[in-house]
């Protein structure tokens, strides 16, 4: 078979083989294509994913910056949804974190907005997912790894390290727990990412999966039945999974600011 | 009947990865279970532990989806 690339058009056409009863693959709605016209993928393409990453970053834009442009004392419709989320994410962050850590609330608010609304978008029919690819959650993940190592080195200095040395851990045990810590230090981003990732890419999956079963007239029934009860599953899921991202996100952030347990 | 025993390894496998999707839904439901189980116990504490509920159900989960990811990479990436 051929090698998955993120780039090429190709990736589920050459797995569907013949006798297979689906019409369509499950995975081909997270091809990433060029928006305008055929050929490759390049860095610069214009693709379906950055016209949902555009949207994400529109819809927030819309409803943070337009629809509170009153700030009225007494607020709009849209207005009180932008206080409910600010609200939600400011108690999440000094709840977890603390007061030092409010000063990166803004950090946290962006990262929850962007997955929360990529999410939400994906969901539409005919849309595209950006956060069901890892290359789009490793940026995050990532980046809140760089992000709190670098503050837990620059507020706690070589003290940091002592995350990874348990003070209250008997004296002959303390190296091997110091190793197991860096490990599931290092191990941090990568299941940061891909538990987004994967979390969005089967949902959506088995949503098509369902889809492809409508084609058969005895099941179709059931099939609707059953997408109509994934897809509530699915609305749920985008919404923990966006919660769980950045409530790690502060657990991180509460490690590098108070390393010492 | 065509196809190589690389492509049976493939399926094979993908099919064992299933396995893990299936214990790490044990794993959830006895998260959420216990978190029940206290909280009918104590009602009044339940409400300030569902954070600690969402974050066990995403640390039980994140293991079946990485065995997810690990049946879909054999049977599209190998």
């Amino acid at each position: 078979m051929t090698p998955v690339n993120m780039g090429t058009t190709d990736v589920a056409t050459e797995a569907h083989g013949e006798g297979t009863g689906l019409v369509f693959h499950p995975l081909d709605q997270f091809i990433v294509k060029p928006l305008f016209g055929e050929g490759p993928v390049h860095w610069y393409t214009i693709t379906n994913a950055t016209l949902w990453l555009a949207l994400a970053a529109l819809s927030i834009v819309l409803l943070f910056v337009v629809g509170s442009r009153g700030r009225a004392i007494v607020p709009s419709r849209s207005q009180s949804v932008g206080e409910l989320f600010y609200g939600f994410i400011y108690k999440m962050v000094e709840d977890v974190t603390g007061h030092d850590g409010v000063k990166y609330f803004p950090y946290i608010m962006t990262i929850f907005l962007f997955i929360f609304f990529s999410n939400f978008l994906g969901l539409l029919p005919m849309s595209f997912s950006p956060t069901s690819h890892i290359a789009t959650t490793a940026v995050l993940g990532f980046g809140v790894f760089i992000v709190v190592t670098l503050i837990g080195f620059v507020k706690n200095g070589i003290g940091f390290l002592g995350m990874f040395w348990l003070s209250d851990a008997p004296l002959a045990l303390r190296p091997i727990i110091a190793i197991i810590e860096v490990i599931s230090y290092f191990v941090r981003p990568v299941s940061h990412s891909i538990r987004l990732a994967g979390n969005i890419t089967a949902g959506h999956a088995m949503i098509k999966v369902f889809a492809g079963f409508a084609a058969i007239a005895a099941v179709s029934p059931i099939s609707v039945l059953a997408i109509s009860a994934v897809y509530g599953l699915e609305v749920l899921v985008a919404a923990i999974q966006a919660y769980v991202f950045t409530i790690l996100t502060c657990i991180y952030l509460k490690d590098a600011l108070h390393p010492a347990h | 009947m065509e196809g190589d025993i690389a492509q049976l390894g493939q399926f094979i496998g993908a099919g064992l990865g299933a396995i893990g999707s299936g214990l790490a839904a044990i794993g959830v439901g006895n998260v959420a279970a216990n978190y029940l189980a206290g909280a009918l116990r104590n009602p009044s504490a339940a409400a300030s532990q569902t954070a600690t509920l969402f974050i066990g159900l995403a640390f039980a989960e994140a293991l079946g989806i990485f065995s997810f990811l690990v049946a879909l990479l054999l049977m599209f990436a190998v």
